[in-house]
């Protein structure tokens, strides 16, 4: 089977425009929703983490159950509130680039939320003396403490990133897989498994893998550094 | 505090990324369209064309029949064009559609195992064709989407009399390709549109081994949405490709189509 590896780099040695543009709107959706469920999930995460109210358990039940959110599922959602005859029709976003950035982000939530939220409570009662004695409240020791986990988050990060770039069933529905403006990676590689072409499906898959792997090394990467010179 | 600040600047950085999707420039429609016609690359061969004259980019979203109904009676689409007249017909007679045009024509052809151990080689229609592999029990492998070649497909199964069902009987649930990836490795017999059996490439040992009954007949139909219903829908820019494809030159687009040297789509507009 030299096939499919062949395959990959010669599409890759091509600079095939197509392919680069699959490509890159594959980083720019899944990278933005990572940045997004990062905004919202970190400090939510750690204010669940920290907070105290009626009913945190459930909500601490939800957020894990949610990281099981079938793709398909989440699209789908996305897909009824964007559609034409959907509440959120007006906005003329399904089968856009920003659909699969919601949807992405709906799967990618869960995860950071979850993750934070157990970094954070166990760096909080490893230094809640600490941080007390220092006068920091729990509202002012949420900063300290996402930095001091910044390692452990980074994984769970990673987690979300490698959830978002791998799924094809949520942007399948919310993008339309419509060639030069919402086909991804995956999209495209379903597309050619569809067509019976496998070779260049396996080829994309590859890329695919290549990616991931080149993202996470760089991050791993980045942690290594960060431990290396702030200790 | 540094951190704060970093993380409101990455905050800020995602906004801007998203911010940086490519805007919609560009006039376009979106058609929702099925599965043959894209798998086979016939699009990527005419919208070419179209946007060249006309400056209109369609953008295609092609999934089975009966969902690409669904996204246009959603008003999710400017236009679909499909493959299943009863279902095309009542869209229009719903209010969705504004008119049904024909455009274009294939057939079914139905695909199986080398050795064809139901002799359909030897059926003397598509009828008899079905009933051989019921009565020999042979698998079969059913797009079971509802999309327009499943209907034909239980259209046929009608006109035998039968009702297929039971351990020979596979309902995938998924697109034609899928569909024929199944066939290939049960392997089992498929109703399949001609194009999208020309252009497929993983046929393992899957012949052609029935073709050419008038039942097998697979019209295309073009309807735009209904403005009326949905007011949003782009009708001038939509009426304008439906013009275009059943133009002389749309026409001659689709006949110019082939692969390997097949023509897989015929005119069919009046």
């Amino acid at each position: 089977m030299d096939g499919p590896f062949a395959t990959a780099f010669s599409l890759i040695a091509s600079g095939d425009p197509a392919l680069m543009q699959i490509i890159g709107l594959s980083l720019r959706v899944t990278l933005s929703a990572v940045v997004i469920a990062c905004a919202v999930g970190l400090p939510l995460g750690a204010a669940l983490a920290l907070a105290r109210f009626p009913g945190r358990g459930a909500v601490i039940v939800v957020f894990n159950a949610l990281m099981g959110l079938p793709p398909v599922v989440a699209g789908l959602i996305v897909y009824l509130m964007l559609s034409r005859s959907g509440p959120l029709g007006s906005l003329a976003l399904l089968f856009t680039p920003t659909a699969m950035v919601i949807a992405q982000t709906l799967l990618i939530l869960p995860i950071v939320v979850s993750l934070t939220r157990s970094v954070v409570e166990d760096l909080w009662a490893e230094y809640r003396e600490q941080l007390l004695s220092l006068g920091a409240g729990r509202l002012r020791a949420v900063p300290t403490l996402l930095w001091d986990g910044r390692v452990s988050l980074l994984t769970g990060v990673l987690a979300g990133f490698g959830r978002a770039s791998a799924e094809v069933g949520a942007v399948l529905i919310v993008g339309g897989n419509i060639a030069g403006h919402t086909r991804t990676m995956t999209t495209a590689i379903t597309l050619e498994t569809a067509r019976g072409n496998l070779g260049l499906a396996v080829a994309l898959g590859i890329i695919l893998m290549a990616l991931t792997l080149t993202l996470n090394a760089a991050a791993w990467g980045a942690g290594q550094w960060a431990r290396g010179r702030l200790g | 505090m540094i951190h704060t600040r970093r993380f409101i600047l990455s905050a800020a950085s995602g906004l801007a990324l998203i911010a940086t999707l490519p805007a919609a420039a560009q006039e376009f429609i979106t058609v929702a369209s099925t599965t043959s016609t894209e798998n086979s690359g016939l699009f990527g061969h005419i919208l070419p064309l179209f946007q060249e004259e006309t400056g209109i980019a369609v953008r295609v979203v092609s999934q089975g029949t009966g969902q690409a109904l669904e996204t246009g009676r959603r008003g999710d689409a400017d236009v679909v064009f499909v493959h299943a007249r009863a279902q095309e017909e009542a869209f229009v007679a719903d209010g969705y559609g504004v008119q049904r045009v024909d455009v274009m024509y294939n057939d079914f052809v139905l695909v199986g195992p080398g050795d064809d151990p139901a002799g359909l080689r030897d059926a003397a229609d598509a009828r008899a064709a079905m009933a051989a592999i019921a009565g020999a029990g042979a698998a079969f492998a059913s797009r079971g989407d509802d999309s327009g070649t499943h209907v034909a497909e239980m259209a046929l199964w009608a006109a035998a009399g039968l009702a297929p069902a039971g351990g020979w009987y596979l309902a995938t649930g998924s697109g034609m390709g899928a569909t024929l990836n199944t066939a290939a490795q049960v392997p089992a017999y498929a109703l399949t549109d001609r194009g999208t059996w020309l252009s497929f490439e993983n046929r393992g040992d899957l012949e052609l081994v029935f073709e050419g009954d008038p039942m097998l007949f697979n019209p295309y139909g073009i309807i735009l949405v209904n403005p009326e219903r949905h007011p949003h829908v782009k009708a001038a820019p939509g009426q304008a490709f439906i013009d275009w494809i059943i133009s002389d030159a749309g026409q001659a687009a689709i006949a110019s189509f082939t692969v390997g040297g097949e023509q897989l789509f015929f005119p069919g507009a009046d």
